[in-house]
């Protein structure tokens, strides 16, 4: 069995606020001095999960990360390694640049579609810069494959998957059959820890990198030149801060003067 | 100028939801004189429409199929109504249904889609979409290169308006067809009582509470406010952690809410958690840190440890109410 992880790297979202600032001309984010860029949180998420398919279901099961990014990315690349995937592909072309979901998996569709023998597809339930929370999606129906989002667990047995999804009340559990793309919320628990002979040891597992013609792909269908959706604008919004800190020497004055405000403003 | 708009609806307990309600004003809004349409799917959906006002047109199924939402299902019965319609905007909310339907349309038209969107506009005819990202740090205004143009909309960007005639006409759509996924089981974990969407005040926990137990306080506070307005949230960092359930969640990957008064203790004010609390009409911080980035959203705040805040709090509040 193929499993395949899409992992993205992107600025650290515990940047805060104060150090957080874009660049108004190219509608892009400065990186945070100091920041290290990270693998988005869910991916590494939807890294655990394949890792335990892949460790439950044996039958030489193979996990496979793959990022398309700048050579940078091969940090989260080697991160996914280090959890125990078996081999990395990074999708590096400046014609990649600038794109948006659809070209995001269309070029992802391309490397899946290069391996061959995937059955199975893990995604973050969004990556945590840009929140789209769509190229999972937008790869299935490329490759024509059945998906389950926002998953909780995941179960595989005989050529299916059961899929538990968070709901909005509640969960449902949905079962369908491979090949498939999921993607994984939080609630599926927190990622392995690498140690450090695992990290060693994910510095010699091999990183193929491809290009968009060695996929097979012209530049004027990937990157911002065959994005469909345009930024035009990208900007802070401003928050109003007036805050008015309650004083007073005893919880009791602090709390009193609280409630006061709020009976006034008629807010209870 | 004017726009053609079809608006997927969502049922709740056989009427239009709050959220579909919502979509429709804002529709009305930027159609600017232009059609607007809305399908239902499930049982009680064509009766469900006379709540539709601000729609024209209504494409419907009650087939009990549509239930239980299955995206291959919807999507064949939307295209439906889009082929007849040719709608230029297509609105669904980000819903569990609107997180999936709005990709998987958008790459059956052959177009984009827009996630998560807080403000539609018509900017010299052609629609922009605004939304947060990068956690709600920033806003982003898109442009659209093909058509139609689809936006799934964050709950409570638009504002409902009461009254209003149902269309005037109704298309029945096909019935479900067939689904690649098959739902096995489904568990509810519905809160009970007053759901924090709908309280006028939430008072929402976070990881600085230290533990589960804490959060009897917050129902403590909740109660002593009123269980008929009052309602307990949660921190993704305190529901990770398993201190509450997730259908409490307030934030960007949880619910969003609007109440009059939402009461954050010991909870940071991460961009994430505030897209999901920012709109309510004043915030309240209680936190030890005078640097916490909740001061730059609250309107009152007490710096202190809650630990002997909230006693204090839940006296001076049972006090103010007489109990
Ligand atoms: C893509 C993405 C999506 C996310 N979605 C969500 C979401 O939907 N909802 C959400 O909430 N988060 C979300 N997060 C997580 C978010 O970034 C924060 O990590 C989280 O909100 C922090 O929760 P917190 O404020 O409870 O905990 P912390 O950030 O740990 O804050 C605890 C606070 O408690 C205060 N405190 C500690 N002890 C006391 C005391 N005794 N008395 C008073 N104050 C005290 C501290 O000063 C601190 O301010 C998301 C993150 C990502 C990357
Ligand atoms: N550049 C990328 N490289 C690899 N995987 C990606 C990339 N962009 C998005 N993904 C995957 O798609 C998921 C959803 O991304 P998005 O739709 O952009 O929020 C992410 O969590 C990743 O699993």
């Amino acid at each position: 069995m193929h499993l395949v992880v899409c992992a993205k790297q992107i600025p650290d979202p515990d940047t805060p606020p104060s150090a957080f600032k874009i660049d108004e001309a190219t509608n892009s984010v400065v990186p945070a001095p100091g920041i290290s860029p990270i693998l988005s949180q869910f991916d590494g998420i939807a890294a655990e999960a394949a890792l335990r398919i892949k460790e439950s279901g044996g039958e030489d099961a193979k996990v496979t990360v793959i990022s398309m990014g700048a050579e940078s990315a091969r940090a989260a690349i080697k991160q996914v390694l280090a959890m125990g995937a078996d081999e990395g592909v990074l999708l590096n072309d400046d014609a990649f640049e600038g794109g948006d979901s659809y070209t995001t998996a269309k070029v992802l569709a391309s490397a899946i579609r290069e391996l061959g023998d995937v059955d199975a597809v893990f995604c973050g339930r969004q990556a945590a810069d840009w929140d789209m929370g769509q190229v999972g999606l937008l790869l299935a129906e490329e490759l024509g494959w059945a998906s389950a989002i926002i998953a909780k667990d995941i179960n595989y047995a005989d050529g299916n998957v059961s899929v538990q999804r968070v709901l909005t009340d509640g969960y449902e559990t949905v079962q369908m059959a491979l090949p498939a793309v999921m993607t994984v919320s939080n609630e599926f628990g927190e990622p392995r820890y690498p140690k450090l002979p695992q990290i060693m040891a994910a510095a010699k597992k091999t990183v193929t990198q491809y290009s968009a013609s060695e996929l097979g792909l012209d530049a004027a269908e990937v990157g911002s030149a065959g994005s469909r959706l345009k930024i035009e604008k990208l900007f802070i919004p401003e928050t109003d801060s007036n805050v008015e800190f309650m004083t007073g020497d005893t919880p009791q004055e602090l709390a009193a003067a609280l409630v006061q405000r709020l009976q006034a403003d008629k807010l209870i | 100028m004017p726009h053609n708009i079809l608006v997927i609806g969502e049922l709740d307990e056989r009427s239009a939801s709050t959220t579909t309600l919502e979509l429709l004003a804002g529709a009305s809004e930027i159609a600017a004189g232009g059609n607007v349409s809305v399908t239902l799917l499930g049982t009680g959906a064509a009766q469900a429409t006379v709540a539709c006002g601000g729609a024209n047109t209504a494409y419907t199924s009650d087939d009990a199929q549509y239930d239980d939402f299955r995206g291959d299902q919807w999507i064949s019965a939307i295209q439906s109504a889009v082929e007849s319609e040719s709608p230029d905007v297509i609105l669904v909310a980000q819903s569990i249904v609107g997180r999936e339907v709005g990709p998987r349309l958008s790459y059956k038209l052959g177009t984009a889609v827009a996630m998560d969107c807080v403000s539609i506009s018509d900017e010299g005819g052609s629609i922009k979409a605004t939304r947060p990202c990068f956690g709600g740090n920033a806003m982003a205004t898109y442009g659209f290169s093909t058509s139609p143009v689809i936006a799934t909309v964050r709950a409570k960007s638009f504002e409902v308006i009461e009254g209003g005639s149902g269309p005037a006409t109704s298309t029945e759509l096909p019935a479900a067809s067939e689904s690649r996924t098959e739902i096995v089981a489904t568990e509810a974990a519905t809160s009970e009582g007053l759901q924090i969407q709908d309280a006028t005040v939430v008072v929402t926990g976070g990881r600085g509470l230290g533990d589960a137990e804490a959060f009897g306080e917050m129902e403590s506070i909740a109660s002593a406010i009123g269980l008929d307005k009052a309602a307990v949230g949660a921190s993704r960092a305190a529901v990770d952690l398993g201190w509450y359930p997730p259908s409490q969640q307030v934030g960007l990957t949880g619910k969003v809410v609007t109440p009059d008064l939402y009461l954050a203790v010991a909870v940071s004010g991460a961009s994430q958690h505030m897209a999901g609390c920012s709109g309510s009409k004043t915030i309240v911080g209680i936190n030890r840190d005078e640097e916490a980035n909740i001061w730059s959203f609250s309107r009152y705040g007490i710096i202190g440890d809650y630990k002997q805040i909230v006693p204090a709090l839940i006296e001076e509040l049972k006090k103010a109410s007489g109990k």
